[in-house]
């Protein structure tokens, strides 16, 4: 099936893929927005420890679609990988060591014997949250702005700054993305609540913390959007593969590729009406709504800045040696036989939802998290 | 291709070790403890007895305090390959890559989904559920190590692939050849048999101190039976797999055999070191004495390496200097054929620039040709192929006498429990405490002889070490070590203060 589609095909059925991670990526970081919100949404705490519990029933799932982010991405677009991972170093470490110490948090927070006590762990899940999403949101900036790196003829990349990819944030556009991620996915996280915890207290500071959120986050989504689509951006050939600066590219390609436009249209305004919802209809289930708006919002922009001729990594050092999914991707083979393994991926969401379903039928209450016969965080 | 200077190239190694020695402090226990904690829980749901449910729980919540630092280690090693080898990525990412992104598709989820259900599942869903999520844990671990060791294996025994030179890297030509690799298939057998022994290790050593401590022995005692029955058997399994590992080892990495056993001059009907110690003076093709003091047993390892007690065994001399009576090519040979596949890649660039198609065809006609041999083009001299002799056989030595020292372990253990009242020996009880560590010690050694015998390669035979890594001042990497060192170091200790603190409140303790 998948061997008689030709590579380009599998190419952008590959980065159709790594789009869709990174939209559910986006998504799943309302941990990440719930974790910047512990000391804002509570008011004792039995308070925190209902919100911790809550996100530390989700956390895994995000941090597990970072690693088959990574690894899809090692897979299908392997240039990628060496070039960014390797040269934009203590960008993807910083990252990195904010997730690290995610992962400990939840199940050591509350331990005894814990040696840095309950503060510490929740300085870390702070930390993660804010300076984890600001810097991905850093790092995916990068595909719009271009980054300082060439490769010698055996593909072997040689990054251009000594900065190792904290150069991106001398750009203040890079600053964009960034602060729009935290706000939306405080936005998200607050919505999570709101489904997850049956406690009127939380749902009325989430509420609020909502309406609050959307009015930060709507001045630098906008921006964002506006630089993106108003600015150069980077094709190249289809024939002669040669990278050039267009103007308006993206902005370009919503129109050329309607779907991918509608896509984004879709995404935002699901993701509004959710606010809506939630702020003024007082509404609990807009977590699915938002989630939904989330996805394809971030996928349409991945999408747009990987396909239609468009370099997705763009090199500002030499434009000729930018990354695009023609030039960096696995072979014709290996991206044929990852395909087969991607048929699991419906299956997989299913059992995630499955579970999730089964989970969340309860939700958390106070009397969950005061009792003594339950595992808690 | 230059090779880096050696002082970034050794940090890069050295934060690859460390990170990975840590990540494998934790993944066994999960490896092995999980398939414990199945069974347990299987017979609680079969006998519906609250004891065995009180027992699966205290053993569950070490599990997860455990489970949580192997995540947070685990995550690391996925991206390291890219921000500390990229080279290396490139080189071979279009194989490499696809183990880790099916292990995160088909693995990954399973275990961290139902990991929820595991451990807040309890009054939510059916105890049939709750018990398919704990199973659905264990083999979701078990599922991600194959991966990844699939992966691993194809490091050590790079197979179903072809090298592309227009885009100068190894290209997948087989997945079921990589995935189905015998030494793949062997590494993870072995690799998950140590988890499990060091599971079965843990279950004895921690229900050893609460008897000795007077502390729920009816529940430690029936802990004890679990960990002990299924120690045995496990460590007996590891034992086999360790042959069959050994035999992969001597088939394609015959290096790291010689080195493992400290074998300089090879040799029919070759003995197995038992015991020895190794001539700090002896030098590569010397007539100095291998070891100070030894014992050896004989044809053991003509036998292990190629199941023939006459077999020839080659020796470090006869790898690095070659031997034409037994048919041992000298690595100064393998040095001129990797430097003809090396400029065979770059004829083959230089025709491409210049358009000449007859000659692309006959530059890569000698590529091809030569491949095999293309890592040793860029090695310096001959005895570069020999890895750390002494790291090797010692952590080899250490691995195989602590094997040894579990299957007695078990076994006395087991007998005592059904054919004795174990709570009466209390030095057996002091003993499998103590050797609750070992089981560490063990798979660490186990790593290091795998890894540290690997060496120089990145890839065996395609790329050295010195050309894999990523091209950065050699600072950064000092420091992220250091970074990595601290944080790992930190975290290790809370994990284990607090696995002390619920191991100290006893089975009927909070969870």
């Amino acid at each position: 099936m998948f061997e008689n589609l030709t590579l380009h095909e599998l190419q952008i059925y590959w980065w159709s893929i790594i789009s869709l991670l990174g939209g559910l990526f986006v998504f799943i970081m309302f941990v990440q927005g719930g974790q910047t919100l512990l000391n804002q949404l509570s008011g004792n705490e039995t308070e925190k420890t209902m919100l911790v519990n809550s996100l530390g029933r989700k956390w895994e799932l995000g941090f597990t679609t970072l690693v088959l982010f990574g690894g899809a991405l090692f897979a299908a677009f392997p240039l990628f990988y060496a070039t960014s991972f390797g040269g934009a170093y203590w960008v993807w470490l910083a990252i990195l060591f904010t997730f690290i110490i995610q992962a400990v948090s939840y199940e050591y927070r509350t331990k005894a014997g814990n040696v840095f006590g309950a503060r510490t762990y929740e300085t870390f899940l702070a930390i993660n949250g804010y300076l984890g999403t600001f810097l991905l949101g850093a790092a995916i900036s990068t595909f719009f702005s271009g980054a300082e790196f060439r490769l010698d003829d055996n593909n072997f990349v040689y990054w251009m700054s000594s900065t190792r990819g904290l150069e991106a944030l001398a750009v203040w556009q890079n600053y964009l993305l960034p602060f729009a991620m935290i706000f939306l996915v405080r936005i998200i996280g607050g919505m999570y609540f709101l489904n997850n915890i049956d406690h009127e207290p939380i749902r009325d500071r989430a509420r609020a913390m909502i309406k609050r959120n959307i009015l930060y986050f709507l001045p630098f989504f906008l921006a964002f959007v506006g630089w993106v689509l108003f600015k150069d951006g980077f094709a190249y050939d289809p024939v002669s593969k040669a990278v050039t600066l267009v103007p308006m590219k993206h902005l370009g390609t919503f129109i050329e590729l309607p779907w991918i436009g509608a896509m984004f249209l879709l995404g935002v305004v699901m993701i509004l009406v959710a606010v809506f919802n939630s702020v003024f209809k007082a509404k609990n289930c807009c977590i699915f709504t938002v989630g939904i708006g989330t996805v394809l919002t971030v996928m349409a922009l991945l999408l747009n800045v990987g396909l239609n001729g468009t370099s997705y990594y763009p090199s500002v050092y030499d434009l000729q040696h930018s990354l695009t999914i023609e030039n960096s991707s696995g072979s014709h083979y290996t991206l044929a036989a990852m395909s087969y393994a991607s048929l699991m991926v419906p299956f997989v969401l299913a059992y995630i939802a499955y579970v999730w379903h089964a989970m969340d039928r309860v939700k958390i209450t106070e009397e969950e998290i005061t009792s003594s016969g339950e595992h808690h965080y | 291709m230059e090779p880096m200077a050696s002082e970034l190239v050794d940090w890069s190694r050295a934060q690859f070790a460390l990170t990975a020695l840590y990540h494998f402090l934790f993944v066994p226990l999960t490896l092995g403890l999980s398939f414990i904690v199945a069974i347990m829980e299987t017979i609680y749901v079969k006998t519906g007895d609250e004891k065995w449910k009180k027992i699966t729980r205290f053993w569950m919540t070490l599990f997860a305090i455990n489970f949580a630092i192997g995540v947070a280690t685990g995550l690391i090693m996925e991206f390291e390959f890219g921000t500390n080898w990229s080279n290396y990525s490139w080189f071979v990412g279009d194989i490499f890559g696809a183990p880790l992104a099916v292990e995160g598709i088909l693995a990954f989820f399973m275990e961290s989904t139902f990991f929820a259900v595991m451990f807040f599942g309890w009054n939510k869903v059916s105890k049939g559920f709750h018990l398919l999520s704990t199973w659905l844990v264990a083999v979701g671990s078990n599922l991600s190590a194959f991966w990844i060791l699939v992966a691993n294996g194809w490091m050590q025994y790079p197979v179903g692939m072809v090298f592309n030179p227009d885009t100068v890297r190894n290209e997948m030509a087989s997945f079921w050849d990589v995935a189905l690799s015998p030494v793949a298939v062997a590494k993870f057998l072995h690799t998950i048999g140590s988890g499990y022994v060091i599971g079965a290790l843990f279950v004895i050593g921690v229900s050893a101190w609460l008897i000795l401590k007077g502390r729920d022995v009816i529940e430690a005692k029936r802990s004890m039976v679990v960990g002990a029955s299924f120690g045995l058997l496990v460590s007996i399994f590891l034992a086999v797999s360790g042959d069959e590992s050994a035999y992969q080892v001597a088939q394609h990495q015959p290096v790291k055999l010689a080195a493992m056993e400290g074998l300089y001059k090879g040799e029919e009907r070759a003995g197995i070191v038992a015991w020895g110690v190794l001539n700090p003076d002896k030098q590569i093709g010397d007539d100095r004495p291998e070891f100070l003091g030894d014992v050896t047993i004989p044809y053991a390892l003509s036998f292990l390496g190629y199941h023939d007690v006459d077999a020839f065994v080659p020796g470090l001399d006869d790898l690095v200097y070659g031997n034409p009576d037994h048919n041992v090519e000298s690595a100064a040979s393998k040095m001129i054929k990797g430097k003809i596949a090396v400029e065979a890649l770059s004829d083959y660039k230089e025709a491409k620039k210049a358009g000449d198609e007859a000659a692309m065809a006959a530059a890569n006609a000698k590529l091809q040709q030569y491949m095999g041999y293309f890592g040793y083009g860029y090695l310096e001299k001959p005895t570069d192929i020999v890895p750390p002799i002494a790291i090797t056989f010692y952590s080899f030595h250490v691995m195989v006498g602590l094997g040894m020292w579990f299957i007695v372990l078990f076994l006395v253990v087991l007998y005592l429990l059904m054919a004795n009242d174990i709570t009466r020996f209390r030095k057996v009880l002091w003993v499998a405490l103590f050797s609750l560590p070992l089981g560490y010690v063990a798979a660490e050694a186990g790593w290091i002889v795998a890894e540290v015998g690997r060496q120089p390669w990145a890839i065996q035979d395609l790329l050295p070490v010195g050309i894999a890594a990523t091209q950065i001042e050699a600072g950064n990497v000092q420091l992220s070590f250091w970074l990595f060192a601290l944080l790992f170091t930190g975290l290790l200790i809370a994990e284990i203060k607090i696995m002390l603190r619920q191991i100290a409140q006893g089975i009927h303790g909070g969870h």
